[in-house]
This record gives C-alpha cells, sequence and structure tokens, in this order.
C-alpha cells in the first residue's frame, strides 16, 4: 500500500490520559446469562486486570472462546460489563465520547455494501464531525494509503475480500484515531494483503498510535507486538514484554501459548 | 445531531438504490394513467373515481414503503453485524434509532411527494383546477400519519425477531385502526362492563391515524381542513412518534448486539 501521507497518519502524540494508559481494564468480569431456566450462565471473562501504554502495540492473544471477542466487545460498548470497569483514555467505555479517538476494524468485513467506498469514508467522518474539507482530503488520502483510489465509486458489494478489508481499515482511520482496535486484521487476507496490514500497523506505530489487536498468527504477533496478554477461559494467563517472555520460558511466542493453554500433543508411537 | 443526520442519509441512498419504491410508483403511475386516459360509460364525475383510486393506491404504496423501509433498519443493522463499525464510533443507540426514524420518514416523504406530484398533475390536468393547498394538507397529514407508523414499525423491530412478523403485526394494527379506531367509541357504548372500559382504554391509548385521512375532501373538492386542526394532528402526531421512539431506545439500549 502507499505510503502514509503526511498529515494524514501523523500526528503529534498528545498525552494519552493522567495516568499514561491508553486502556485501561480493572477487574472486568462478563457473563452470559443461560437462555433457559435452571442453567449456570457462563463466565467469559474473570477478573481481568490489562493497561495498554500509549505507543505501544499490544497482542490480545487466546485460543477461541478465551474472552478475547467479549473483552473487546466491553471496551467498545458493544455490551455492558457484569462488574468492573474499563476506561480508554481515562474516560469511561460506556460513554460514547470515549470512542471519539478510537479505530476499530472487526475481523470480518460488515459495511454497507450499496454504498460506495467514498460514501462509507464520508459517513464515518460525518460522525466525527470532520469538516467538509479536510474529510475530502482524508478520504483521498485514505483511498491511495489503501489502494482503492480506482474504485472508489464502486459499490462495496462489488469488491473482493481483500478490497474489503482494505475499506475497513480505511474507515478505522478516518477520524486519525489515538488508539486502533484490530479484530484478527489479517484474517482470511492472502500473503500479500498480510504483509500491507503489518506494514501499516509498524507505520501507525512508529507515529505514535497505540494498537490493540488480536490475532491466531503467533509469529505475526512476535514481529509486530511490544507486549502481549494471553488469556484463557477468560483469565489473564501471561502478560509481558515479547522479548521477555521469550527469555524467560527459552522459547518461542507459539510454544508458550501452547503450554499456557494447557495443550498436551498427543504422544507418538 | 451530525450522527442522526448522516444516519439519515444513508437510510434514504439505500431506499434510492433498492427497487420497492421504483416497482410500488410505477405500478400507481400506470395504474393512475390508464385510469386517466380512459372515458368510462361518458360519465363527467369519473375525475372523482379517477381521484379515489389514485389516491387508495397512493395510501396503499406509501404504506407499504414504510413498512417495510422502517421494518428492515435495526434487524438488517444486526444481521448484518453494520452496527459493530457503527457502534465502535461515538454514536449513542438513541441516535442510532433517532438517525433511522429521520432517514424512514424522509425518503417515505421524498417518495410521497413524487406520488402526490404525479396525482396532482393527471387529476388537475382533467378537472381543471388546482387546489394545491388542498392537495398539501393532504400530503402534510398523510406524512406525519405516516410517522407514527414509522415509529411504530421501529419499536417493532427492538422487540420481535423477524421483520417480516414485525411487518404482519404493525400492517394489522394500522388497518385495523384506520378501518375501526374511529367506530371503538361507539362499540364501546354498547358493550357490558368490564368489556366496555377496555375498549375505552384501546380507543384513547391507540394512535388514531384514521384522524389523517383526509381523501374525501380531495375526491368531493371540500373546503380546506382549518389549519388549527392541522397544527393539532401535527401535535398528536409528535406525542406518538416520541412515544414509540422511546420504548424503541428503551429496548435497545439494553439489547445484546449479536444475533448468534
Amino acid at each position: 500500500m502507499n505510503p502514509a501521507p503526511s498529515g494524514m497518519i501523523k500526528k503529534d502524540p498528545s498525552p494519552a490520559s493522567s495516568t499514561g494508559s491508553v486502556v485501561k481494564i480493572q477487574d472486568l468480569c462478563v457473563e452470559y446469562r443461560a437462555p433457559g431456566f435452571g442453567q449456570s450462565s457462563t463466565v467469559a471473562v474473570k477478573n481481568l486486570n490489562l493497561e495498554v501504554q500509549q505507543g505501544e502495540v499490544y497482542g490480545f492473544l487466546g485460543p477461541n472462546g478465551a474472552g478475547k471477542t467479549s473483552t473487546m466487545q466491553v471496551l467498545l460498548g458493544f455490551r455492558a460489563a457484569t462488574s468492573g470497569a474499563a476506561f480508554i483514555f481515562d474516560i469511561d467505555v460506556r460513554e460514547a465520547i470515549a470512542r471519539q479517538r478510537i479505530g476499530y476494524l472487526p475481523e470480518l468485513t460488515y459495511y454497507y455494501k450499496f454504498l460506495t467506498a467514498e460514501e462509507l469514508l464520508r459517513f464515518y467522518g460525518k460522525i466525527f464531525r470532520i469538516p467538509r474539507r479536510e474529510l475530502d482530503s482524508r478520504i483521498d488520502a485514505l483511498l491511495k494509503l489503501v489502494e482503492l483510489e480506482h474504485a472508489r465509486k464502486r459499490p462495496i458489494k462489488s469488491y473482493s475480500k481483500g478490497m474489503q478489508q482494505r475499506v475497513g481499515l480505511a474507515q478505522a482511520l478516518i477520524n486519525n484515531p489515538d488508539l486502533l482496535i484490530l479484530d484478527e486484521p489479517t484474517s482470511g487476507l492472502d500473503p500479500l494483503g498480510r504483509m500491507k496490514v503489518r506494514e501499516i500497523i509498524e507505520r501507525l506505530k512508529s507515529d505514535g498510535k497505540t494498537v490493540l489487536f488480536s490475532s491466531h498468527e503467533l509469529g505475526e504477533v512476535e514481529t509486530i507486538c511490544d507486549r502481549v496478554a494471553i488469556i484463557n477461559r477468560g483469565e489473564l494467563k501471561v502478560e509481558g514484554r515479547v522479548g521477555d517472555l521469550v527469555q524467560k520460558h527459552q522459547t518461542g511466542l507459539e510454544k508458550i501459548f501452547l503450554n499456557v493453554i494447557g495443550y498436551q500433543p498427543q504422544s507418538q508411537s | 445531531m451530525s450522527a442522526v443526520f448522516a444516519l439519515a442519509n444513508v437510510v434514504i441512498k439505500e431506499l434510492c438504490r433498492r427497487k420497492d419504491f421504483y416497482v410500488l410508483f410505477v405500478l400507481t403511475a400506470v395504474i393512475s394513467l390508464l385510469m386517466g386516459s380512459v372515458n368510462f360509460f361518458n360519465i363527467p364525475n369519473i375525475v372523482r373515481d379517477l381521484k379515489e383510486v389514485s389516491l387508495l393506491l397512493i395510501w396503499i404504496s406509501a404504506l407499504v414503503i414504510a413498512l417495510t423501509t422502517a421494518a428492515r433498519q435495526m434487524p438488517a443493522e444486526r444481521e448484518n453485524r453494520t452496527i459493530f463499525p457503527l457502534l465502535a464510533k461515538p454514536v449513542t443507540r438513541a441516535q442510532v434509532i433517532a438517525g433511522k426514524f429521520l432517514g424512514c420518514w424522509l425518503a417515505v416523504g421524498v417518495s410521497l411527494a413524487v406520488f402526490y406530484t404525479f396525482f396532482i398533475v393527471i387529476s388537475s390536468s382533467r378537472e381543471g383546477v388546482w387546489p394545491l393547498l388542498n392537495y398539501f394538507q393532504a400530503f402534510w397529514l398523510q406524512w406525519m400519519m405516516l410517522a407514527i407508523v414509522i415509529a411504530m414499525v421501529l419499536f417493532g423491530s427492538v422487540l420481535f425477531t423477524s421483520p417480516a412478523e414485525n411487518v404482519t403485526i404493525c400492517f394489522f394494527a394500522v388497518v385495523g385502526i384506520l378501518l375501526l379506531g374511529g367506530h371503538l367509541n361507539r362499540v364501546a357504548l354498547q358493550q357490558s362492563e368490564p368489556v366496555r372500559s377496555i375498549a375505552y382504554t384501546i380507543y384513547f391509548l391507540i394512535p388514531h391515524l384514521e384522524w389523517y385521512d383526509i381523501r374525501r375532501f380531495i375526491i368531493h373538492n371540500w373546503p380546506l381542513v382549518p389549519w388549527v386542526d392541522c397544527l393539532l394532528a401535527t401535535l398528536y402526531a409528535l406525542v406518538y412518534v416520541v412515544a414509540f421512539l422511546f420504548g424503541a431506545w428503551l429496548v435497545f439500549r439494553r439489547k445484546a448486539l449479536t444475533t448468534a
């Protein structure tokens, strides 16, 4: 993808918050009520405590059903926490204003497919109250960044999966966010697409942005992330700097991950 | 407010890019044109019949557009999961409801304006008179009635799981009110307790959509409805719109977003 135009992504990093943490999760519990009478509720997240500092790329890892999505849903205000609290830039995530400085890329492409890429970006830009002239230049820059200038007037439903994922990335950057939450951003992309997304994450990091992302691609996480957290069955099992964890366990991130989730390899005959 | 207007704009764009409106418009236009071009049995008052049929078509078409457009808004957001990137922006759930309502109401207003323009051109050119204020009153009151319907359907769309179920229930409720709402108090009088009290309660609770139907004023070239009555009808519609949207927000603010 094209390099980010000056002034588009670059922005003087402002103080993240009074405590220095961009994301703060305190004793978070998320429970799903049982659908029927007499059935016990499911605990998705149990007393989770996390802090993501400004300028970090933070990997949020765990097997399927570990509680990653539930935690992200609380952070994004999609779901209320059963107990505990979560803050973004020191603002309670239940407040809509907490999402003013966030960019979110969902795992799959959930956009209005009858709109064109340009219309979609304009729609989200209006929600952020970006002045018209500034919005025009941002849309141009972002479409150039994700290499969709040629398809800007085409409805999204006519895009390939990779193109739709790139529109998603563009919409996540429309407000020039200080925090990016990416839910498996490279899932379903071809190797070239993955590399391009990685390039963008690295560029955002060099611009002082904070990135929180979940992924199952542990090699990718090891390359990009400053710190990681591994959760399993709703509980935080491991957290720390990637280099420190690798040194401490004398093994790669994948092995650490498998140990944490209690994976026992089948005995070889 | 910018989020509300942005959402409304998307709803209007969606309606413009769907085929429903165009199919209904073409059908209404073709039937009205046929009615207008045929001189049945040399009856001089044929324009009256033409007006009656055309207005009925406009009422049905606008109601269908309002019901189907409003009913699919919230379920489509959840099924297509477009609600996730939307609510990840600084948008409250109340703004989502308000934006959806405004978009549907404006979209239906545009459709209604197109229908009425066509109707006025056909009927007035045949009749030779242009009572534009009467037509404006008919248009305005119908649009206000549709505001209540849209708010009611949006409320239903966060209550019921499937849009088809919601459309069916709301359609029968609207048609029931239009046909029977005005007679419910007289029916109540003939009943014994406790049916009488129940019938009266329903009579005072339901939105009286039939008050907004002034087709006979247009068909028989009656004078204008007093403007004060139009204003009161508008305020009455506003009360029900606010009540239904508030109810929709109360349900939606606690609703889990996933369909799974």
